[in-house]
């Protein structure tokens, strides 16, 4: 008796250790690090390092908050345009990628399962590849004497090269072309999951393949659209080293505005408070959504 | 000069209207396995056509050629007269209620049943009054607003049920519409279904593995076997009168006696076996000292322990197990030549005493017209 309880007490603590696991891991890594950034945010920037948040006055800690740097997000312009700036060409970047990878993706799981695991080798083979040298690589192409312009002057359909590089086509073409496996992969799950009887109930009710495809097909791989979404959103609202490789000086991300607060300017309160405001301009609107939609969902049942 | 009994021929009613006629059709995949072998049959309005068989028998092959989800690479359909071959399923006034329901997760139980509708472009009031009829029909007024997922296994079936007759349909197609339910719910469903069908008069052809869906439901049941049709009659004629070895098999429990004709008269056949002799009561299609198998079922043997009078008809075994069902009791007895057979007892009394126990020995006898003798 003794021994099974002690078996039994055993099993709950590993219990409790592998759940532990996951939270450790989101403690370490997610939580302290974005609660460090949020007191570097609301810190004074002094020599080499920041300012500590609680000073000792005469055996008193005194709390020391400096909103200085939102302040000044708030007031100057140019950082309410690239935070708009920036999710525009996020939000660009994820619908080009959902229109080109739905489509993709779709083929990926309707195609014969034994040629399967090999159309997904071929969407991760690129990442085998370093990302700055296939970033590179669209600059030979994308250049005014690059390889599209040369071949389409060669051709005789254009007489001067084409703006290709450096302006907001470059960086949309990078972006997409980065970031469509993120997409691809998440909806590939979802529909090589879905159970094709529905679309045999569907015509079998009346629905040309067509229709059945958007009034079935859809609706059904909702969830893999906003994942697959959301890994290309995310990210692609704060990418540094595209804007810098294929960006030109009209195309305004948050992110290099981060990179020139930290490196350039060394005011690390003003990239903190950056950071913090991205993460808020994500997050907030996508909780809204969350909840609306879970009531959305209660109300109807 | 030995004749079969007339009722045994004669099992398709030719004066009402054909609605379905199936002519010939093959279904060959991967250019070797033959799925559905010629198969022709008719269909007549307002009937319930069974399609009964073992897994892999070819019957939802069969079912889903009807339906248009396969092409067949022979033969032809005709829907009233109608080739509907080629036509793709989206077009065919047919509609299926599948095995798995194949209920929309993302549409409520009112969207679904209205889907169908809507693909017709109905005006919304109309869509919205057929709609409230079939939730009616299906008894699941108070649910239309809950999607699939919400809905207990009888009530999805039912939604699956309106859904496919929602278009009125010339022909409906059920795929083993009672396999999702367990036993209790599938008896009471049963007849809900058959209630709903028949208020409808729709026609159906319903594919089912199994054979007490198949006798309560259908009007007339084919028997499947490797792709084509072993026997087409009504319910009772198939059990009653099998025609080979393998429907009376398939279709309930059946002692299958070896033997010889012995005598062939035209009002009566005997067939010696090694366990007993079997007098059969009426005339049959074979001849003196043919090979026969002699089919009897279990509900159609009498137990008792005294040695019946005569010589025919009767056998003598030792009980070696008993299995209790609740309303009737089979027991399995092992004659001298080693063969078992089984034997029905309906409890008719609460008395539980008086029955045979392991070991017992005991008399099994029949009537003259119990058996079927099976040639083929």
């Amino acid at each position: 008796m003794n021994k099974l309880t002690q078996y039994f007490r055993g099993l709950f603590q590993g219990n409790k250790l592998v759940i532990g696991i996951p939270y450790g891991w989101f403690i370490l890594l997610v939580a302290i690090p974005l609660l460090i950034v949020l007191k570097i945010s609301v810190s004074e920037m002094q020599a080499t390092s920041v300012s500590s948040m609680i000073s000792w006055s005469e055996g008193w800690p005194t709390l020391k908050l400096n909103f200085a740097s939102y302040q000044f997000i708030a007031s100057d312009a140019l950082y309410v345009k690239t935070y708009f700036s920036s999710i525009k060409y996020a939000f660009l970047t994820t619908v080009l990628c959902l229109a080109i990878g739905y489509p993709f993706a779709y083929f990926m799981a309707r195609s014969p399962k034994h040629l399967q695991p090999m159309l997904l080798m071929l969407i991760m083979l690129p990442f085998w590849t370093s990302f700055l040298l296939r970033i590179y690589a669209w600059k030979t192409l994308l250049v005014s004497n690059g390889v599209i312009n040369n071949a389409l002057m060669s051709l005789g359909i254009i007489d001067a090269p084409l703006a290709m590089m450096n302006n907001s086509f470059s960086l949309v073409v990078g972006m997409v072309y980065s970031y469509l496996p993120f997409m691809i992969l998440p909806l590939y799950a979802n529909l090589s999951k879905m159970d094709l009887r529905y679309l045999e109930a569907a015509a079998d009710l009346g629905t040309s393949p067509f229709k059945a495809f958007w009034l079935i097909t859809v609706p059904l791989s909702k969830a893999g659209i906003i994942a697959g979404s959301m890994l290309v959103f995310i990210p692609a609202v704060g990418e540094f080293v595209i804007p810098e490789l294929l960006g030109g000086p009209d195309t305004l991300m948050i992110g290099r505005v981060l990179w020139d607060e930290f490196f350039s300017n060394n005011d690390w309160p003003m990239a903190a408070a950056v950071a913090v405001v991205m993460i808020l301009i994500i997050l907030v609107p996508m909780a809204i959504l969350n909840k609306a939609e879970a009531k959305l969902k209660e109300a109807k049942s | 000069m030995a004749t079969a009994p007339k009722s045994q021929t004669d099992s398709k009613p030719a004066e009402k209207e054909v609605l379905l006629r199936v002519e010939g059709i093959t279904k060959i995949y991967d250019g070797t396995i033959k799925a559905v072998d010629d198969v022709s049959l008719t269909v007549t309005k307002g009937e319930i056509f069974g399609l009964l068989g073992g897994s892999g028998c070819g019957k939802s092959t069969l079912l889903r050629m009807l339906a248009g989800f396969e092409q067949p690479t022979k033969g032809r359909i005709f829907l009233e007269n109608q080739d509907i071959t080629n036509i793709p399923s989206y077009q065919r006034p047919i509609n299926m209620m599948f095995q798995s329901y194949a209920l929309f997760p993302h549409l409520s139980v009112w969207e679904n049943i209205a889907f169908g509708l809507k693909r017709d472009h109905l005006p919304k009031e109309q869509i919205a009054e057929r709609v409230e009829a079939m939730l009616s029909l299906a008894q699941l007024n108070k649910y239309a607003q809950r999607k699939p997922h919400q809905l207990s296994g009888g009530q999805q079936q039912r939604v699956a049920l309106v859904r496919s007759l929602a278009k009125r349909p010339k022909l409906l197609l059920l795929d083993e519409p009672l396999g999702a339910l367990d036993k209790k719910l599938r008896e009471s469903t049963q007849l809900e279904l058959v209630n709903i069908i028949e208020e409808v008069g729709v026609t159906c052809v319903l594919v089912t593995h199994d054979q007490e869906e198949a006798m309560t439901m259908a009007s007339r049941i084919a028997v499947m076997a490797e792709g084509y049709f072993l026997q087409v009659g009504e319910p009772d004629t198939v059990y009653e009168m099998p025609n080979s070895r393998q429907v009376a098999d398939f279709i309930g429990n059946v002692n299958m006696f070896e033997g010889v004709i012995e005598e062939d008269e035209a009002d009566h056949v005997t067939v010696r076996c090694p366990e007993c002799v079997h007098y059969v009561g009426h005339g049959i299609s074979g001849h003196q000292g043919q090979s026969v198998s002699v089919a009897l079922r279990p509900e159609k043997i009498m137990l008792s322990k005294d040695k019946p009078a005569g010589e025919y008809n009767w056998c003598e075994g030792e009980v070696v197990e008993i299995v209790y069902f609740g309303d009737h009791t089979t027991y399995h007895l092992k004659t001298s030549t080693g063969k078992v057979i089984k034997a029905q007892e309906m409890n008719n009394t609460r008395d539980l005493s008086c029955g045979l126990t392991w070991g017992d020995r005991a008399y099994m006898h029949w009537n003259d017209l119990a058996m079927v003798v099976l040639t083929q």
